[in-house]
């Protein structure tokens, strides 16, 4: 799949264990749905900031703040993951 | 593929699953004093006057006793702070004056999601938006000090009228050293490039939780601080427990008790290097108290433990300069200091 397809994903986190949690689960769920995704685990406190986001862990799905200050469901993420790669079809 | 999701929509509501776990909870609360006698006394044959039937009966009540009302208030405290973001209390405190600021700031550090991992992002977040300096110290000092952890275990090991003064006066503390912090005007200790951070617009929009999420969210809460604080609890009863099994009456009375004046500071300075949270702290500090030692100077060790903890230090050093931190520590320190004094003369 071409790299421009693939659906991009930042965990915000500098680094607990809810943060580590987030981006297994967001690997799970993309590998289970098949989705191809870019994950990205920003830890640098002044980017997670730049996204308004003051809770971590964050997660961002094609630039749009997902979820802050908790850990979303597997079937949460997977369909974000899924309408994301559909917009982008 | 059509199944698996079938499957996952057909599982019961987390509404429904609520309302089914709560009359098992009320059984469980309710058979405790005679299920922990029975397993000590029957079950293992221990004498219930002699040292080892004490300690192993008082265990077996008191860990239940702590993690089932625990479970309940975390989930009720869930669901409560889902309603409370740190974005909605950066809004809430951006431009506040000081004074009503730091009451708002202490009042709701209690029912805002609040972890130490959060603690850089959240400080550098308030300052940006313009709350002062002192009313966010008085947010981050009330955050980890008054926690449904401590309170539910004070209740139900010292009873209502001890929780009722530590979260009184860990307000009062988180109040005035805020307060404090602000008068001296320590804006030059904090890091250079926290004033070059610039918030993002955006952050978490449109995003209205149902009931259901709600539930999830407090559950997830559950999960999250219970299965952090268990070990602590067990911990804890286990030393308490030995401790009122063995330990001679009064042995502390001379050590801890009310009428050595230097025994507060040092409480408040041996807690300070301690890392544990409430629930392994509360247990010994109870058993402590019924070998003699003084309320007060519990009650100060107690929170100089959790409100003052190295680890919280280490990371707000990426912020605050040294200088700020020790303010912030000897500030803290102090009001802790006057609380143990308070308890120690009057109750």
């Amino acid at each position: 799949m071409a790299e421009d397809k693939a659906v991009s994903v930042k965990v915000l986190g500098a680094g607990c264990a809810n943060c580590e949690r987030v981006e297994a689960l967001v690997r799970e769920a993309a590998a289970e749905r098949q989705i191809d995704t870019i994950i990205e685990h920003v830890r640098d406190y002044q980017s997670i900031l730049s996204y308004g986001v003051m809770a971590t862990p964050g997660l961002v799905v094609e630039g749009k703040v997902r979820s802050a200050g908790r850990v979303p469901g597997k079937a949460e993420i997977a369909t974000w993951l899924a309408k994301a790669a559909e917009a982008k079809a | 593929m059509s199944t698996v999701r079938l499957i996952i929509s057909r599982r019961p509501a987390p509404l429904f699953g609520t309302a089914a776990a709560i009359p098992l909870w009320l059984a469980a609360y309710v058979l405790l004093a005679a299920a922990s006698a029975w397993i000590a006394r029957d079950l293992l044959g221990l004498d219930p006057a002699s040292p080892l039937g004490v300690a192993v009966e008082f265990f077996l009540y008191d860990v239940p006793k702590i993690l089932l009302p625990l479970t309940a208030v975390i989930f009720v405290v869930g669901i409560v702070r889902s309603f409370f973001t740190p974005e909605r209390t950066r809004a809430l405190l951006g431009g506040r004056r000081e004074g009503v600021g730091n009451v708002m700031a202490a009042s709701l550090g209690v029912v805002t999601p609040f972890c130490s991992c959060s603690a850089v992002p959240l400080f550098l977040g308030f300052v940006e938006s313009g709350v002062p300096l002192g009313v966010t110290f008085s947010f981050l000092i009330a955050a980890p000090m008054v926690n449904e952890v401590a309170v539910v275990m004070l209740l139900e090991l010292f009873g209502p009228r001890v929780a009722g003064l530590y979260v009184a006066t860990g307000l009062l503390i988180a109040i005035t050293a805020g307060l404090a912090i602000g008068r001296l005007r320590l804006e030059r200790f904090v890091a250079e490039w926290v004033y070059q951070v610039r918030m993002g617009q955006g952050g978490l929009q449109d995003e209205c939780l149902t009931w259901d999420d709600r539930i999830r969210y407090a559950a997830q809460a559950v999960r999250d601080i219970l299965g952090r604080v268990w070990p602590y609890v067990v911990v804890g009863i286990a030393v308490g427990a030995a401790i009122h099994g063995w330990m001679p009456e009064d042995l502390l009375a001379g050590v801890m008790g009310r009428d050595a004046w230097w025994t507060v500071p040092a409480a408040v300075l041996l807690g300070i290097p301690m890392y544990s949270n409430a629930a392994g702290v509360i247990p010994v500090v109870q058993a402590l108290m019924a070998k003699g030692a003084a309320l007060g100077t519990v009650l100060a060790f107690m929170m100089s433990v959790i409100a003052l903890s190295l680890p919280e230090m280490i990371i707000l050093r990426r912020v605050l300069k040294w200088q700020l931190i020790a303010v912030f520590v000897a500030v803290v320190g102090t009001g802790i200091v006057l609380v143990g004094y308070l308890f120690n003369a009057t109750i």
